[in-house]
């Protein structure tokens, strides 16, 4: 399942619920990355001197991020194709 | 090397968003659709038991007091019999319908020793209130795989439980060890972070 594959499931016309179902991942990073602007010293990363392994390695707000990619990538996919055949 | 706790928090906020997602998900597109594949099946409960599972480092390296220890293991053993059950419930190993509330268990269990073992108020630092409020969420939230195991097809019950763990996801998410909370820190808690 590559982003490629991703995205064309992101541009077909689908129904209601399988347009929620795509729309949870992105949600999750959009609110990431809204944290990330609101709270910036919250991401280490950008600030990493003198930070321990713990700071660099457990950032909230790249978590809720990669939380959105990793949900939009295994999971969403799939559900919508077996979604889309039950619908058929 | 021990990480501090509110990054264990947020470690575990991290699992519980994803739980969460993967609920919301099976709500809107139905039980039905969810379980075509058999790794979506069994997701959700592997994900409760493996989370059992790390509660037990954390019972055994964040001793802070008595009290801690016997939280912590509470959570390990809830959280591993409420994933074994809905794991046995998925595969057809057991039968009996009601095993599912070894979910509002956990959730009432988890949700009383959270409230237990902060023995803080609530201003007394922004985790002190975040514990109190978890807490309280979970006790209210057991409600959801209570009524969800006699009414298995209610779809309100199902986003219920599944923004139960998206709104612990956010509670955990914002804890830090000191910091303040509208405005209020105790001078006991020591020196606060952003």
């Amino acid at each position: 399942m590559d982003i490629q594959h991703v995205t064309r499931l992101a541009r077909r016309h689908h129904s209601v619920r399988a347009r929620a179902v795509l729309a949870l991942g992105p949600l999750s990073v959009l609110g990431g990355l809204l944290w990330a602007v609101l709270q910036p010293y919250r991401v280490t990363v950008l600030d990493p001197e003198g930070q321990g392994f713990w700071w660099l390695f457990v950032e909230p707000p790249l978590l809720v991020i990669l939380v959105g990619v990793l949900f939009a990538w295994l999971v969403a996919p799939g559900l919508i194709r077996d979604l889309e055949e039950q619908e058929r | 090397m021990q990480p501090p706790a509110e990054h264990v928090h947020w470690l575990f906020a991290t699992g519980f968003l994803f739980i969460g997602l993967c609920l919301l998900a099976e709500t809107i597109v139905g039980p039905e659709v969810w379980r075509r594949q058999a790794w979506r099946t069994y997701l959700w409960p592997g994900l409760a038991f493996v989370g059992g599972l790390f509660m037990w480092p954390v019972m055994v390296f964040y001793t802070n007091s008595t009290i801690h220890m016997i939280a912590h293991s509470s959570w390990a053993q809830v959280m591993m019999l409420a994933g074994a059950a809905e794991l046995g419930l998925a595969r057809g190993k057991l039968k009996s319908p009601y095993w599912a509330l070894t979910v509002a268990l956990a959730f009432a269990v988890s949700g009383a020793a959270m409230l237990v073992h902060e023995q803080q108020p609530w201003l007394f630092s922004r985790s002190a209130f975040l514990h109190h409020l978890s807490g309280w969420t979970l006790v209210g939230a057991s409600l959801f795989p209570l009524g969800r195991t006699f009414r298995p097809s209610s779809t309100l019950l199902r986003a219920g439980f599944a923004l139960s763990f998206v709104a612990l996801a956010v509670i955990l998410f914002a804890d830090r060890d000191v910091a303040e909370i509208f405005g209020h820190l105790s001078p006991l808690a020591g020196t606060p972070r952003r």
